[in-house]
């Protein structure tokens, strides 16, 4: 500290932003010996005087940060104009078109079944993520692992049971869901591949959820899927016991339900090949499809209604070939 | 009355789901229909008022002059969905601390579940096994219940209901529709949670599933009512019987579709390929109530004997 090359007018603490230009460093100027310790503390001082301004500038307003305009790339104040960018710029939100039909924000018309289907879509990603955690898909351990699950895991017996109810809501609100569609009639032009779509959601919802039940590997889950998969025994053409599967060489170990289970019993193999279906290649195709699902909602020009009535009076006359 | 089998029934907690679809479904279908008669009523209004229809908003909602037909989502719909997600959750979290999932014995091949029935949203196809064989059950009846439901959009041909409740206008979509969810689909899973017990027996709600209960069924197959024993004849006889099917019921339900003037008026909008769609899945559709009452009726278990596959 006994440096006495203070000459160059420069306050010790150079670490503050040379921006800064404050009174009190320029007290330091010229000064030697005792007066130059004071500068150093005079500088540090107002430093720190300095980052409380600042601090509390950031507090009272940190939308004015660099950081948080970084992060959020637009104003969000209460003009109409700030209101749809915040919806339009961000990435979850702007499936959202900016505005939207007055009458659709109520309750009544979509059932809001769609997006809570969706909803309980995510919520099951995540308790299903976590329960992959602590579950192997081996006929050894599984049922162990289910046993351990509720008796041993912080709130292991809670995240099995909401990924249980949790399926079983989703398959209920899908199938509401459809009928709300198919009652309001948006499934009419310009929207009917968007029904498609739909059903192929339906049914991949429906063989989660059937995949899902083995792998406990329980009585219950063991039963119905012997239940479910014995019908493919009677695939026609295709399984040994269906019309016209013998006849084209189908025995129970060439057959669907062969590949189905990966054996001609449910056993290790079939609770492998259901963990993957259910684990990585099921949600994989499901979730392309409903991303191509909200992406066609868009495209198809947002939600179907509630429109304006039309009246018989107004049909138009199609053009026959 | 065993009000205690009933309760174990109910309370088992993977059929908890069908007690809610025993609310949820009539709620909805009443939710629904309720606007759309709403709906109808200010459409007979407009029919009959034209200067009327040229001025009106044409919704039930309330609109007033000034107002803009368009809301901001931001804050109007998230502020819904954001209440929407915390309501599912709080549900989902008071359903799983209150009810545990099930979790049987290990599973062992050698025991056999009684009744062993499949999980709950295939039910219905499982309740089908007892009118169908499962070629027909398992693997006919859900695909073309996939593949029907997609060809909806391609068949309808009425431009009317697009995006608004209503009844009056799509009559016959709307009853086909309810029929096939609810009378096919939903009734057919409540009846297989609900009703059938050991050996897929039925036992009306209240009653005890007695494990021991034999049914003797006579069950016969139409042929042999008509004395007829010959292999080819049988299939012939079959045949014939299901082509009579075919075609009478063909001739019915194009009498239902072109029995209003309104509906002609959607009839004549089809294209050849449409109407022959519709009328497959119909006709199919329809051979499900067919074949259970005459099971139940007359206790006839199959139609047509072939050596290959039996309806
Ligand atoms: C995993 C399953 C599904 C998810 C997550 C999903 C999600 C959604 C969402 C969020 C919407 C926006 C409107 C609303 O909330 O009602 C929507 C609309 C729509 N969905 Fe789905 N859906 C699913 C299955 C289905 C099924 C099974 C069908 C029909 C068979 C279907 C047909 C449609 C159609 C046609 C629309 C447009 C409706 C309109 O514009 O009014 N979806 N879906």
């Amino acid at each position: 500290m006994a440096d006495t090359n203070g000459h160059d007018g420069k306050p010790a603490s150079a670490g503050t932003p040379a921006a800064g230009g404050n009174g009190a460093s320029g007290s330091g100027n010229g000064g030697n010996g005792g007066s130059k310790l004071q500068a150093v503390i005079a500088g540090a001082k107002a430093t720190q005087t300095r980052a409380i301004e600042e601090l509390k500038e950031t507090v009272k307003a940190p939308e004015k940060t660099d950081v948080w305009k970084s992060v959020l790339r637009v104003k969000h104040d209460e003009t109409p104009r700030s209101r749809a960018l915040g919806v339009l710029s961000n990435v979850f939100l702007h499936l959202h078109p900016a505005k939207i039909n007055r009458d659709a924000v109520a309750y009544n018309y979509t059932w809001g079944m769609g997006g809570m289907t969706f909803y309980v879509y995510i919520t099951l990603v995540f308790t299903g993520t976590l329960l992959m955690f602590y579950y192997h898909p081996s006929k050894i351990v599984a049922f162990r692992d289910i046993l351990y699950l509720e008796s041993d895991v912080p709130f292991g017996k809670l995240l099995r049971n909401m990924h249980r109810w949790g399926a079983h809501l989703m398959v209920i609100m899908v199938e509401l869901h459809m009928f709300r569609v198919f009652l309001t009639g948006s499934y009419k032009k310009p929207r009917e591949f968007n029904w498609v779509v739909g059903v192929l959601l339906l049914v991949l919802t429906l063989l989660l959820s059937f995949t899902g039940y083995l792998l406990p590997d329980d009585q219950l889950g063991f039963w119905a899927v012997t239940v479910g998969t014995n019908m493919a025994r009677a695939t026609p053409l295709l399984g040994h016991a269906g019309p016209f599967g013998p006849q084209l060489g189908m025995t129970p170990f060439n057959d669907v339900r062969f590949g189905l289970l990966g054996g001609s019993i449910v056993d290790a193999n079939a609770l492998l090949r259901a963990y993957i279906w259910h684990c990585v290649a099921i949600p994989i195709i499901a979730s392309a499809f409903m991303v191509v699902h909200f992406w066609r909602v868009r495209k198809d020009g947002g939600i179907s209604g509630p429109a304006p009535v039309m009246l018989e009076s107004e049909i138009k006359d199609v053009k026959k070939i | 009355m065993d009000l205690h089998q009933l309760w174990t029934i109910l309370s088992l907690p993977d059929n908890v789901p069908i007690v809610l679809l025993l609310f949820v479904v009539p709620f909805y279908t009443w939710y629904g229909l309720r606007q759309a008669f709403a709906n109808d009523r200010l459409i007979a209004q407009l029919e009959g008022d034209p200067a009327m229809a040229k001025t009106h908003h044409r919704k039930v909602q309330p609109f007033k002059t000034g107002w803009t037909r368009e809301v901001h989502v931001w804050p109007y719909l998230l502020r819904i969905e954001f209440l929407a997600a915390i309501i599912v959750t709080v549900i989902l979290m008071v359903w799983s601390i209150t009810l545990n999932a099930p979790l049987e014995e290990p599973s062992n091949p050698t025991l056999t579940m009684n009744p062993s029935k499949a999980p709950w949203y295939f039910l219905g196809l499982q309740e089908m096994l007892v009118y169908f064989d499962p070629w027909m059950a398992g693997v006919v009846m859900p695909s073309l219940i996939i593949v029907g439901l997609m060809v909806i959009p391609y068949i309808d041909t009425n431009p009317l209901g697009n995006g608004y409740y209503t009844y009056k206008q799509r009559k016959f979509s709307i009853l086909t529709f309810i029929f096939g969810f609810i009378v096919l689909w939903v009734s057919m899973i409540v009846i297989g949670t609900l009703i059938r017990g050991p050996g897929w027996m039925w036992f009306w709600p209240g009653t005890t599933w007695d494990h021991n209960r034999l049914i003797f069924e006579v069950n016969r197959d139409l042929p042999d009512l008509f004395g007829i024993t010959g292999r080819v004849a049988k299939i012939i006889f079959g045949a014939i019987v299901v082509g009579l099917y075919l075609g009478a019921a063909g001739v019915a339900i194009h009498k239902l579709i072109t029995k209003t003037a309104f509906n002609r008026k959607i009839y004549a909008r089809m294209s050849v390929l449409q109407y022959i769609v519709m009328q497959t899945f119909l006709v199919i559709m329809l051979a499900l109530p067919v074949k259970i009452l005459i099971r139940l009726m007359f206790r006839i278990k199959y139609i047509w004997v072939t050596p290959w596959f039996n309806i």
